[in-house]
């Protein structure tokens, strides 16, 4: 009936790290890409929807934790949603009390969030797994890594698309805004080129992690002789 | 019987049911609390949000009544009643300044609408803000910062006819460049759809509320020197 913990590994340091970049939600996991191409055509929102996905995901992650020696797996995915759920209608509420303009930008994509893999995925996949202390630090750092990605793609649209950013003018009048950047096809553009510089960057440490790892093993053979 | 035997055992279906309804009764009692909590400030937000929406049309009014449409007659109500408000704008002298109404359409992507400000004495529309509008960035958006377009609503012409069953003459968008009437409409070019969308609902809501203005105006004006009972 209830979800045994089996060799539950220590909390340290990297669980925390862990979703904030080396497994960042967005650009390494690939979860819940709708809102990430959707919401991110300015800073504002996607700082809005990366503190509601955050809220959700912290929550419901919490609560599936308490709750996981009492949840039947038959009955996990249903229980789960109906938590995730909840939190998405207190977010939908509380985002309307603090500011509806901010409501009316980010629109469905707030009711939305109740479909966001992410939040779904760590629950089954980690929540139900481990201690409510953990599940919490893994879902703070995974929460704050898709904000962090939404924010990355937010600035670049924002600044190409219309030359400000958090709706302070950087570029001068003349600039003309990339149309684009705002549009949907800009959401794809931006979150490419994210990806190519990341796995750009992130291959050429590795190679020349090999290269020195490599280097080492060729002057140590002599002295084995 | 070996077989039966290897399964693990499944709970019953009773303690499935139960889990299911404390999960949904904590999220039911979770729900009620926050909507309870948000919802004066909810209600706040979008008391502002109106305001704000009624003096940016009718920037000359310094205060407000709310009317309700009921029947074919306006009477006195406040934000919170139901169906169709109109609001009233008035001067530091009490005078009738104009009216915000509401307007919607069919746009690009959803349904555009708008509150705009109506001067019953010389006939015209003189304004609009966008309430909702999830139309194209840099296309549809357009028709709330496109000086040209926005150059429309100095004054478009909304005259109610003398039998007063409709508007005199029928408020259209026309192709940009082309516009030759008061009551007419330059498109913003590559905004066709929004640009149609405003003419269409501004022509709606002039055919049905104009008329009914017209004949509530003596009440209308005297209003807010005696705010009318309910």
């Amino acid at each position: 009936m209830a979800q045994t913990n089996k060799k539950e590994t220590p909390l340290t340091w990297d669980v925390f790290t862990t979703g904030l970049w080396k497994e960042n939600p967005v650009f390494v996991m690939m979860l819940g890409l709708c809102p990430v191409l959707a919401v991110t055509n300015t800073v504002e929102n996607s700082l809005g929807m990366g503190a509601a996905t955050l809220f959700v995901l912290v929550c419901s992650n919490a609560l599936v934790s308490a709750l996981r020696n009492f949840i039947p797996k038959q009955v996990r995915i249903t229980t789960y949603i109906v938590i995730i759920a909840t939190f998405v209608t207190l977010v939908d509420y509380i985002i309307q009390a603090i500011s509806l303009d901010l409501y009316n930008k980010l629109g469905a994509f707030i009711q939305l969030i109740v479909v966001n893999c992410l939040i779904l995925g760590r629950a089954e996949a980690y929540a139900s797994k481990n201690s409510f202390g953990k599940s919490v630090i893994s879902a703070t750092g995974m929460g704050l890594g898709f904000a962090l990605a939404l924010v990355m793609l937010g600035s670049v649209r924002e600044l190409l698309g219309s030359g400000q950013l958090l709706g302070i003018r950087i570029f001068s009048e003349n600039f003309e805004p990339w149309i684009v950047m705002i549009l949907p096809p800009g959401g794809f553009i931006v979150l490419g080129c994210w990806l190519l510089l990341i796995n750009y960057v992130h291959q050429r440490k590795t190679e020349s992690l090999i290269n020195q790892d490599a280097a080492a093993s060729h002057c140590s053979v002599p002295q084995q002789h | 019987m070996s077989q039966q035997a290897e399964t693990p055992k499944q709970p019953s279906s009773s303690s499935l049911i139960l889990t299911l309804a404390v999960v949904a009764m904590l999220s039911g009692l979770l729900v009620v609390l926050i909507y309870e909590f948000t919802k004066p400030i909810i209600a706040e937000n979008q008391r502002i949000a109106t305001e704000k929406a009624i003096f940016k049309v009718l920037p000359a009014a310094e205060s407000r009544l709310t009317f309700q449409l009921q029947d074919g007659k306006l009477i006195a109500a406040d934000d919170k009643s139901g169906g169709e408000l109109l609001y009233a704008g008035y001067d530091s002298n009490k005078q009738l300044v104009g009216l915000a109404l509401n307007a919607a359409a069919q746009g690009y992507q959803d349904t555009v609408k708008l509150l705009y400000g109506y001067t019953p004495e010389n006939g015209c529309i003189t304004g609009f803000d966008v309430l909702k509008s999830t139309e194209t960035p840099g296309f549809g958006t357009q028709i709330s910062s496109n000086a040209e377009f926005l150059a429309n609503f100095k004054c478009l012409e909304a005259k109610v006819k003398q039998t007063l069953d409709g508007l005199a003459n029928v408020i259209k968008t026309v192709r940009n460049g082309t516009k030759q009437h008061a009551w007419e409409i330059d498109a913003i070019s590559g905004s066709t759809i929004t640009s149609n969308a405003v003419g269409r609902m501004l022509n709606q809501s002039g055919q049905r509320l104009h008329p009914v203005i017209a004949k509530h105006l003596p009440m209308l004006q005297q209003a807010a020197e005696q705010p009318p009972t309910q």
